[in-house]
């Protein structure tokens, strides 16, 4: 019974971490050639439509931290994505016919400019950044992973939310054909996520469409999802079709299915411990066998940009 | 009919080898070459032993009601081996939680111990079947007579809590614990049903 996981990445497919290094360099120093032609829109994100195709244009960013990043393999086939399965290899093995296309996202609720946009035209506007975040699992594992997206706060100005609108909220594609998770009922579906409209504005969260200078695959949430790098890995929802804006905190989906368990803020905190487990320490992905878990930190080791935001707030109760 | 003697000369060392089996794929799945324990391996080796280790408790239990149902007698002899393979499973999934998960580091082993449920529960139960393990030689059977029936009665407790152990470390997905709970359920009541019947006559 060896459990042999078949390979649907072909070898050339994946970046070898050297040549990604060097690709990262490169972008690095174009940026700073190129960046200032950039700059003005003139030339606005692509995305290309298959999974793992080369994006272009990428700028590089000060909030991504230079721990070791995990490799592609750990990334695309170690994750929760319970519209494709409900192990961790699940999304891996069951995605590969998902069609990411054509994919639209519809904007609603409070907001002056609202409609249905087609995937390309949506980050059109905006040019893609990397973001290299480490990403807490609420699970107590941990990866780094180098996103590359549209920061969310540019995405939430250009819809001009009214000043009515207190959160925002997403909701990943239900389609029980096309996500066969879905036919399963552990979670309330669609998948629903939410931001209170300051965070949404703070400068961290992004809305990704690719990792390691690719586009997204279909088991990381093609063809966009959420990343919140400060929050518990579930609020990272994954191939969204539709951002609300809203009056009042929305309902996410873990929270309907265990409110004690799982908050509406999730943020990783080191001393508000799961009902369950422990949420001091973390394992963090790829580290090998015999090495040790590591502390977590609060807000993940991003408190100097998001700490503001709970001035006040009681983190053990609102968990 | 097989004899008791016949089976443990021709049954006895297959099995014996095919119990280890589970235990043998998990070595060679951590050696590169031949296998691979996926992007977390110790979550991989942790959870694959305690589910044989689950598996050989149900399967421990199960010797009694078929013994009885069909009548060979030489099942019997695979209780006691049976036993022993559960608790070397179990030993080792709590020595990979205790030596590779936790790192020996003992003020977060001692606190999971004493404040989450799940493992104190299951901490019970290795602690159970570690006093089953260490009393199940028929010296000490022959010595302690009718209090061993008594202590190894402590199964069934053991299995209750092992099953229950499960179900509440899984994050949402209840499924595979159910079932786990259905075998055990059936293999309790039986006894249950045998007890009421002998009473009754």
């Amino acid at each position: 019974m060896l459990i042999k996981q078949p390979s649907t990445i072909k070898s050339f497919e994946i970046t070898s971490e050297k040549n990604y290094l060097n690709r990262r360099k490169f972008i690095q120093s174009s940026t700073l050639i190129g960046g200032s032609i950039l700059s003005n829109n003139l030339f606005g994100a692509n995305l290309p439509e298959k999974p793992f195709a080369e994006l272009s244009d990428i700028k590089s960013s000060i909030y991504s931290t230079d721990e070791k990043i995990n490799n592609f393999l750990d990334v695309t086939s170690y994750n929760n994505y319970y519209e494709f399965g409900l192990d961790k290899d699940d999304p891996y093995k069951n995605s590969k016919d998902f069609q990411s296309r054509p994919w639209s996202i519809e904007v609603t609720g409070e907001a002056e400019k609202t409609g249905i946009f087609n995937i390309e035209d949506f980050i059109k506007p905006y040019l893609l950044e990397e973001r290299i975040y480490r990403m807490r699992c609420v699970e107590a594992w941990s990866m780094v992973i180098p996103w590359v997206g549209i920061p969310l706060a540019n995405v939430i100005k250009a819809f001009k939310p009214l000043s009515s609108a207190t959160h925002v909220r997403f909701e990943t594609l239900h389609d029980r054909e096309r996500m066969p998770g879905q036919r399963s009922r552990v979670l309330k579906w669609p998948y629903r996520e939410g931001l209170t409209i300051a965070e949404a504005m703070n400068p961290l969260p992004l809305l990704a469409v690719g990792i390691y200078g690719r586009a997204l695959p279909n088991q990381n949430g093609a063809p966009i999802r959420l990343v919140v790098p400060w929050k518990y890995g579930f609020k990272g929802i994954k191939g969204i079709v539709k951002m609300s804006f809203i009056k009042g905190q929305p309902k996410t989906s873990w929270e309907m299915a265990a409110s004690n368990e799982y908050g509406f803020y999730a943020n990783v905190n080191p001393k508000v411990p799961h009902p369950r487990w422990s949420q001091a320490r973390e394992r963090r992905i790829g580290s090998g066998v015999f090495a040790s878990k590591q502390p977590t930190q609060l807000f993940n080791g991003y408190g100097e940009q998001v700490a503001h935001l709970y001035d006040g707030l009681n983190l053990r109760r609102h968990f | 009919m097989l004899t008791t003697k016949t089976a443990r000369i021709f049954l006895k060392p297959p099995v014996f080898l095919i119990c280890l089996l589970p235990f043998f794929f998990i070595l060679t799945d951590s050696i590169e070459l031949t296998g691979n324990l996926g992007a977390n391996p110790i979550e991989n080796i942790q959870d694959r032993l305690g589910n044989w280790g689950l598996r050989f408790l149900l399967l421990t239990l199960a010797i009694s009601p078929l013994r009885k149902l069909t009548g060979q007698i030489w099942l019997t002899l695979f209780r006691r081996m049976l036993g022993l393979f559960t608790f070397f499973y179990v030993l080792m999934h709590f020595l990979t939680w205790l030596i590779l998960e936790q790192n020996i580091y003992l003020p977060a082993i001692t606190e999971d111990i004493i404040t989450r449920p799940f493992i104190t529960i299951g901490f019970l139960a290795l602690l159970i079947l570690l006093l089953l393990a260490s009393t199940s030689t028929n010296n000490i059977q022959r010595k302690l007579q009718k209090k061993w029936y008594a202590i190894h009665r402590l199964i069934y407790a053991a299995s209750i809590l092992a099953v229950w152990h499960y179900w509440w470390q899984v994050k949402k997905d209840i499924t595979e614990p159910l079932i786990y709970v259905f075998v055990l359920s059936i293999l309790l009541l039986y006894r249950i049903w045998i007890k009421y019947l002998s009473r009754k006559n």
